[in-house]
């Protein structure tokens, strides 16, 4: 009988110090706040940086001039695993009187892309890359369709 | 799919949990015979989460369909994608750089790290301690990070090409993940004061949900949920791929076969990950991330089959080829839909409160069973 109650109250001795000893950390994160790590998100936004490789969406590189160095070649349309790449084409007339190939709009669907940067892979001139922005939302749907090039830009010299 | 709630004549109650129930870890529907308050029978029902990635994946190309995988088990992504590329390899007869190689293990295991710490907290929520999930997410964060910094993404990474690395490792790689690893040696301790002493936990967890291993084996458990049992099958260990075969780490085997064995089995291995990381972090071997491959892959015809160690278990991938630039057929042996066929048989006997218990332990992930 004394070696039931002994084991008894043992048992109930040690639950109440695993549940104390759990309290304690809870009591150690209370008592110090300063080791708790929370970002509160909408409100850091002036100081949150994402990593350069974080992939948010699909842009196209524009220099100061307006150009950027998008061929055409429709490389990233054929890599893309779901068609959220479109390329228009249309034919320009150059300075010495040939026809050359040129974007007349790089239609990207945000909403069908999944961000696997098989497009950048394939770009072989580096026209497109990804961007970190990743605050997307927006009323109306049809507003994730977006033209990458800009208006009235056109091609850098000398890519090819 | 709704059946009604119903009473037969010698008193069995059925009723559905899920596929809507946030203790069900996603669109998991259950239907649940009931003997007053123990479970009788228990029937998943599946197909809630289909999107057909096997279909999917027989129009995409050899470079393409890497990336569908990473949506089956998205908490092992990496895993999967790992597979996939390996197959893809074993066709093509590349051979891969040694830092490719190196550094495809060291993000698997901090994949497995990052799965095993919300499998943690999720376990000790369906359980209904709300806390620990905050401190697994603690540690977690820092992993998703660097995952941010080096792949690109946190979750559904698709850092694996064909042939090697879509890009190599970010210049911050090395330097945190060492800092992470000093700061999860320091917290792993907090983990077992948390969770793993406390009596109400103990009780739930042990004598609960119970798996031979001989039904182990026979329902074809794998990771985990069969190494709780005893069985060994740890595919790193008896089939080492990629760089496996260069380091040294052991394979956690419990033989309780109840619930607590499979949780320890994974608080073990978050810490076997953090030796193997350990070992290969200062030894990634200088070179190229990348092998050259052709620009338009094709594989010879034939069959292949290559499996890898998720964080869930075995994952196997078939792969019919007709020697065209997309695979024939492609099937995936996924761990999760395994482990779940043995639920039935672990919650007979049990109540009803039991079950949420023994389902965390089986670490689900939904999209992985249904694919």
């Amino acid at each position: 009988m004394i070696s039931f109650l002994k084991t008894y109250f043992t048992e109930v001795f040690q639950a109440i110090k695993s549940l104390l000893s759990g309290m304690k950390l809870t009591g150690y994160y209370f008592t110090h706040p300063k080791n708790i790590i929370t970002e509160e998100y909408p409100d850091n936004r002036a100081t949150l940086k994402m990593a350069d490789r974080f992939r948010g969406e699909v842009i196209m590189t524009h220099d100061e001039k307006n150009e950027h160095a998008c061929t055409g070649c429709s490389a990233c349309e054929l890599a893309c695993p779901n068609g959220t790449i479109k390329i228009i084409n249309k034919f320009e007339i150059n300075a010495e009187g040939k026809k050359k190939k040129a974007i007349d709009a790089f239609v990207y669907h945000l909403e069908l892309c999944t961000m696997c940067n098989l497009c950048i892979v394939a770009c072989p001139t580096d026209a497109i890359k990804m961007s970190p922005n990743f605050e997307h939302s927006v009323y109306d749907r049809r507003l994730l369709t977006k033209q990458l090039n800009h208006e009235g830009s056109k091609i850098r010299e000398g890519v090819e | 799919m709704f059946e009604e709630i119903k009473t037969s004549n010698d008193g069995e109650l059925v009723i559905n949990v899920g596929p809507q129930h946030p203790a069900t870890h996603g669109v998991l529907h259950l239907l649940i015979t009931l003997n007053g308050e123990t479970i009788t029978k228990l029937e998943p029902n599946l197909g809630y989460i289909h999107r057909s990635i096997e279909k999917m994946c027989e129009s995409l190309s050899y470079r393409q369909f890497i990336y569908s995988t990473s949506r089956m088990d998205y908490l092992s992504s990496h895993m999967n994608n790992h597979a996939c590329a390996m197959i893809v390899e074993k066709g093509l007869q590349v051979e891969i750089p040694e830092r490719a190689e190196v550094i495809r293990v060291l993000i698997s295991e901090l994949t497995r790290l990052a799965s095993h710490q919300l499998w943690w907290g999720a376990m000790a929520m369906d359980l209904g301690a709300l806390s620990p999930f905050f401190y697994s997410f603690r540690e977690r964060e820092v992993i998703t990070d660097i995952m941010e910094e080096t792949c690109g993404a946190r979750l559904t990474m698709n850092y694996i090409v064909p042939g090697g690395l879509m890009a190599d490792i970010h210049p911050n790689f090395v330097k945190r993940v060492k800092d992470f690893i000093i700061q999860f040696n320091s917290k792993i301790d907090e983990y077992d004061q948390l969770v793993t002493g406390n009596i109400i936990f103990q009780n739930r967890m042990k004598n609960v949900g119970y798996l031979s291993p001989e039904d182990a084996i026979s329902y074809g458990t794998t990771g985990p949920v069969a190494r709780g049992s005893g069985v060994s099958c740890d595919i790193r260990k008896l089939y080492p791929y990629s760089a496996y075969n260069k380091v040294k780490f052991e394979e956690i085997l419990e033989t309780g076969g109840d619930s607590f064995a499979r949780y320890l089995v994974r608080i073990k291995e978050m810490k076997q990950s953090i030796s193997i990381i350990e070992q290969l972090i200062d030894n990634i071997p200088e070179g190229d991330f990348q092998a050259k491959t052709k620009a338009v892959l094709k594989l010879p015809k034939g069959e292949f089959y290559q499996r890898v160690e998720t964080a869930r278990g075995e994952l196997g991938v078939y792969l019919v080829s007709e020697g065209g630039t997309t695979p024939y057929r492609i099937k995936f042996r996924s761990p999760g839909f395994s482990n779940l066929s043995a639920l039935n048989h672990m919650v007979k006997g049990h109540k009803i409160g039991d079950l949420v218990a023994i389902m965390g332990t089986l670490d689900l992930v939904i999209p992985d069973i249904d694919r």
